[in-house]
């Protein structure tokens, strides 16, 4: 697998970029109050709909809310649900995968065929249906979500530990009685965890996708806290009166989104998966 | 390659069991019954009322039980009835149906009719401007989240300039239309859906595409080809392309779910009445029997794809068929 001195630079770029977008967004979201010039919440009848204009860089809402104190802190919303959600899907994923892996067996194929069962539902139905039981709150988001998509991660973890079982290192710690839980977690998960890394960033993307998917319709974070999604639910009113309530939040999106892509197509290269 | 499907279909059983406990499950488990929702809305209905309720769908049985007279009305495909207006559920999601496959079908069409060529191009000039050019567009393609495009392309497209139907299928007076006007009509509405849908497909597939296809390239029996004097042409689309586009058939399998699950959020921005609308509607009129046939038949419809993903795969691909395992 040798590697072009062009592409070896090209890599580095691309993590970098996705490292200080995603950087810039997290100091925004920390920092909200002290950065976003209004609060996300202040009504102000005054100016309804109003431009982008020098007193509000974005334009306001409908109800005269400044859009860019909305975004500001929207990014504390999605960034939160999207790292908790793969957090909560790592454990599960990181948990199953190494016991299917290590142990196989009955443990293997239960764990395992679970995994193919959770492939097999389209995840936005299995949310939208569990949104539909109980209420759509931040909380309920993360978890459903976390609770969606751990597969991908607990199939990624077996296979690594599949291959690295057999290796040599692993034979001298059970030679020495290391225990099953020490040789796990000790020897074979820092192994394992390259391509998982890569897959999470992946995921956190794909969940700040999914909480804004749903936000949009209605099913997710719930007005007034603000989020990138149920921003844009106004831009179904006001579409063709006020083109920057469509742009800019979804730009946030779009923004946040290339940026993990970034720093996971940058990893990949880095560490040389050609996966 | 019947021993094959014979296996495949087996390892499928346990599946299809899980898929049924797993769309019970995520409405019976849980806190809340269906029916207290449906009464805390209505304060006027009495203990009586929900008690009649409760027997009316069997909601006063142990949940064992429930389960099991569940997948036997399942088996025939009998999903009860809407608790929004009282009809079969089944007839709800029938009449629904084509338009949503229609669509689907469509951008699968044109995601594999670009996507693959594109995917074969770049590979094959990995790291020309083509590749690099290919490579950024997929990156967007890939970010850019599908409900927001499509909010952009109504307000551009279908506002400003407007060119196309901004929602809907048909137009007002499309009764008075000639067929092929009809024809014409149905096509103009389903620009946008379509070409919509087809954006993140566009990116994975190509993506997925020209991976697999700078594999292939990488083989010793493509040096081979090449060290015996073989057209370059022939060793691209003979022997390199033919192997590196079986993958994909997986993947098509794979993205089922994805298609079934997006479309209900383009159905209900272009207002298309497809089952991923009436998944929306259901879910938002806590409409119970209709959310858990579409789950249940959701994910059979997956289940079905992938079946048939990996058969035909096992028939291209002899290597599969008689593999070990």
């Amino acid at each position: 697998m040798a590697k072009s001195e062009r592409a070896h630079t090209g890599m580095n770029k691309l993590l970098c970029t996705g490292i200080v977008i995603i950087g810039l967004l997290g100091a925004l979201a920390i920092l909200a109050p002290f950065i976003s010039p209004y609060e996300p919440t202040l009504i102000d009848a005054t100016s309804l709909l109003m431009p982008p204009s020098c007193a509000h860089p974005l334009g306001t809402d409908s109800l005269g809310r400044d859009l860019l104190s909305r975004i500001i802190y929207g990014a504390r919303i999605s960034l939160s649900i999207g790292i908790i959600a793969v957090g909560i899907s790592l454990c599960i994923g990181v948990i199953t995968g190494s016991i299917a892996g290590y142990f196989g067996g009955l443990a293997d194929s239960v764990i395992m065929r679970s995994a193919d069962i959770m492939l097999c539902f389209p995840t936005f139905f299995l949310i939208l249906a569990v949104v539909a039981v109980l209420e759509p709150s931040i909380i309920n988001i993360m978890v459903i979500i976390g609770l969606t998509s751990w597969m991908g991660i607990a199939r990624l973890i077996r296979s690594e530990i599949l291959s690295l079982k057999e290796r040599e290192f692993i034979q001298a710690a059970k030679a020495i009685g290391a225990s099953h839980m020490r040789i796990i977690c000790r020897h074979l998960l820092p192994n394992a965890l390259g391509p998982v890394f890569v897959n999470a960033t992946l995921g956190i993307a794909g969940a700040i996708l999914l909480e804004s998917a749903l936000s949009f319709l209605g099913l997710g974070v719930q007005p007034p806290v603000p989020s990138w999604g149920n921003i844009l639910i106004e831009s179904k009113a006001t579409l063709g009166v006020a083109w920057w309530i469509t742009l800019f939040p979804g730009l946030a999106i779009f923004v946040t989104i290339l940026g993990f892509n970034f720093i996971a197509e940058g990893l990949r290269r880095q560490w040389d998966y050609n996966a | 390659m019947l021993n094959y499907i014979a296996r495949r279909l087996i390892s499928s059983i346990p599946v299809l069991l899980g898929i049924t406990v797993i769309s019970f499950a995520v409405i019976h488990l849980v806190p809340g019954k269906p029916t207290s929702i449906e009464s805390a809305l209505n304060p006027k209905v009495s203990l009586q009322v929900r008690e009649r309720l409760e027997k009316l769908y069997g909601l006063n049985k142990p949940i064992h039980v429930q389960y099991l007279e569940w997948t036997r009305r399942l088996l025939k495909f009998d999903f009860g009835r809407s608790f929004s207006d009282g009809r079969p559920v089944i007839e709800k999601i029938a009449e629904r149906l084509p338009l949503t496959v229609t669509i689907n079908a469509l951008s699968m069409f044109f995601i594999l009719v670009i996507a693959i060529p594109l995917g074969v191009r770049s590979a094959q000039a990995s790291g020309s401007w083509f590749d690099t050019i290919t490579t950024f567009f997929v990156f967007l393609f890939f970010a850019a989240p599908t409900f927001w495009v499509a909010l952009l392309l109504m307000q551009f497209v279908c506002i400003k300039l407007g060119a196309l139907p901004i929602s809907g299928i048909t137009s007002l007076d499309f009764e008075y239309f000639t067929f092929p006007q009809k024809i014409a009509d149905i096509a103009r509405h389903l620009i946008l859906p379509v070409g919509v849908s087809c954006i993140t497909g566009l990116a994975a597939v190509s993506r997925y595409m020209r991976t697999s296809m700078r594999e292939a390239l990488q083989q010793p029996y493509i040096y081979t080809a090449r060290a015996k004097g073989l057209p370059e042409r022939v060793v691209l689309y003979k022997h390199a392309f033919r192997n590196a586009v079986l993958p994909i058939i997986t993947i098509l399998g794979l993205s089922i779910p994805g298609l079934i699950g997006g479309s209900v959020i383009f159905e209900s921005l272009f207002a298309l009445p497809g089952i991923g609308r009436l998944f929306y509607e259901a879910v938002m009129m806590r409409d119970y029997p209709l959310i858990m046939a579409e789950v249940v038949l959701g994910a059979l419809l997956t289940m079905a794809g992938n079946l048939i993903a990996d058969i035909s795969y096992a028939y291209v691909d002899p290597r599969i068929r008689y593999g070990k395992k």
